[in-house]
């Protein structure tokens, strides 16, 4: 099936996500991500699932932990404040070694915050989060296309390292309609390759022992090293980010998700004033494509990176760039979206104050 | 091609479905296209708006800042984003709310008596189409016949009778833009 569907964001999480097998939806309202449980409570009954609104995020998340723990594919989506809410579970999960897939669509914080789009969870998506030496995958698809084709791969990266996977997205991604087509066919849930370290019952078999609690020191180390093991591994294998013009760019913009569309508006501006202006927008912030940014540091080319956010993934460009070329920082807050103007200027300035500028200036409003 | 447009007015206007409207019509033609809602805590009476993007090419930032086209369906959404509108470009308003008459001297303007010329249709709640006709009449950038076809797909629970109502108030807008354009043409 190959036909274009218009949908939202939100909604082609959803559907992704049935289509990757997933059979058990748990959350909690907030908006601006409401769509995908009303989408979920709508289309998992339809095939044989099951959707539960649970009382708070942290009983849903800790439902994502049992369904986990079994085997299932499974999945919980919720907003900055109550992602906060399942850190604790997210923190189990991840000590427990399960994979899951953790939507969440940011909105400006900190607190309740608004409910417009915001990039300002880029460091608990990226860093941890909950407590102790643990990584999620970090997804940050930048288009409804994306948005679905990220839940897909989210499961199967989850799959892969027993590990739970975050579609990081945001307000605007979730609430804007574009097409998106579902190219592959619907995974067959009995298809799924077995779990046995699952606990689906230990007749015929010893029992497993799914658990984060490790009291004796050798042990926690042993599993303390076994997850750093999987997190290199990641930084191998799965690293992923889309360059666009930068082999002999003026600047390069870094920006993720809703941001490095508009950055994409903004080149396609400067462009056409004669500026060569290139994009690399990560696709994986955890783990981040650092050494695509340092390769192209060696140039010495300027660097300006762009967030909904006062400046947090900066911070791994700069550790990435390792001071090879001069890194500034232009981002903006409360739910406002930079006009491609907005970050042209900022583009120009960069330029202009290439030989003084200090590195990841803040600019000034 | 690419072609930037805001619509706006007051929750309840349909201004959202003009827009999905829009954009399901520029998928059909084989188009990028994005579709965004002003999102927030209000809900009818609220002001709502959404931006529309329909291009050639892969599509950047989904917010329009500098639209090529305003449809203003209430007075506020006139004086809010007339003043946005790129130097050529074109701006619809609801005459029937609207009792100022745009500044700029810049931009193409169609005045189009959409809520009274809905009412006289039947039903109030057709304005949008009656704007979104003159849209089509004005710009061309989708056909009506895309339009036409995408009215089930974005609204499916619509009746038949409904659906013809609504196809009539889209027809009448383009005759009033087309009549409106030809003016225009032979002042100038």
């Amino acid at each position: 099936m190959s036909e274009r569907l218009l949908m939202k964001g939100n909604e082609a999480v959803g559907e992704a996500a049935i289509r990757a097998g997933c059979r058990l939806f748990f959350g909690y309202p907030i908006t601006p991500q409401n769509e995908i449980p009303e989408y979920m409570s709508r289309r998992l009954p339809e095939v044989g699932g099951v959707f539960l609104q649970a009382e708070s995020e942290i009983a849903a998340i800790n439902m994502v932990y049992g369904a986990a723990g079994a085997g299932a594919r499974v999945m919980t989506s919720s907003s900055s404040p109550g992602i906060s809410l399942k850190m604790e579970g997210i923190s189990y999960i991840a000590g427990a070694e399960l994979p899951c897939v953790i939507v969440n669509m940011v909105r400006g914080g900190p607190g309740l915050g608004g409910i417009q789009p915001a990039q300002s969870d880029y460091f608990q998506a990226t860093k941890g989060g909950g407590h102790g030496d643990y990584r999620m995958l970090v997804l940050a698809p930048a288009s409804v296309q994306e948005m679905a084709d990220c839940t897909a791969d989210a499961f199967e990266l989850a799959d892969k390292y027993r590990n739970p996977v975050m579609v990081l997205g945001d307000g605007a991604l979730g609430q804007m309609m574009e097409p998106v087509t579902f190219s592959k066919p619907p995974v067959s849930v009995s298809e799924l390759p077995p779990k046995p370290w699952a606990t689906t019952g230990a007749r015929g078999r010893a029992p497993n022992i799914v658990n984060s609690l490790h009291l004796e020191n050798e042990e926690l180390e042993k599993l303390n090293l076994r997850l750093e093991a999987k997190y290199r591994r990641m930084k191998s294998e799965d690293v992923r980010a889309e360059v666009i013009d930068c082999d002999d760019a003026d600047v390069i913009l870094v920006a993720y998700g809703t941001m490095s569309r508009v950055c994409r508006s903004a080149a396609n501006m400067a462009r056409s004033a004669g500026l060569r202006v290139g994009i690399v927008r990560p696709i994986t912030l955890f783990p981040f494509p650092s050494e695509i940014l340092s390769e192209l540091a060696k140039k010495g080319v300027p660097f300006l990176v762009v967030e909904l956010s006062l400046g947090q993934m900066v911070e791994d460009v700069k550790l990435a760039v390792n001071g090879a070329s001069p890194v500034q920082f232009y981002g903006r807050t409360g739910g406002f979206l930079p006009t491609p103007k907005e970050i042209l200027a900022r583009m120009e300035s960069v330029l202009k104050d290439r030989s003084q500028a200090p590195c990841g200036a803040v600019p000034e409003r | 091609m690419l072609e930037e447009i805001i619509i706006a007015g007051f929750g309840g206007q349909g201004i959202m479905v003009m827009g999905r409207l829009l954009a399901h019509a520029g998928m059909v033609e084989g188009r990028n296209v994005s579709w965004i809602p002003s999102y927030g805590p209000e809900m009818r009476g609220g002001t709502a708006n959404c931006c529309v993007v329909i291009s050639s090419d892969p599509i950047g930032s989904p917010v329009v800042a500098e639209p090529d086209t305003v449809i203003a369906m209430n007075r506020p959404s006139l004086e809010k984003f007339a003043p946005s509108i790129k130097p050529s470009g074109l701006l619809i308003y609801n005459s029937s709310l609207i009792d100022i008459v745009p500044e700029r001297q810049d931009i193409t303007v169609i005045a189009v008596r959409a809520s009274g010329i809905a009412s006289e249709l039947g039903d109030i709640r057709a304005a949008n189409m009656v704007a979104l006709g003159a849209y089509l009449r004005a710009r061309g950038v989708v056909s009506r016949e895309a339009v036409v076809d995408s009215i089930r797909a974005v609204m499916p629970k619509l009746s038949q009778s409904l659906i013809d109502l609504n196809v009539k108030a889209l027809d009448k807008g383009m005759d009033i833009a087309g009549d409106q354009l030809m003016i225009s043409e032979s002042i100038s």
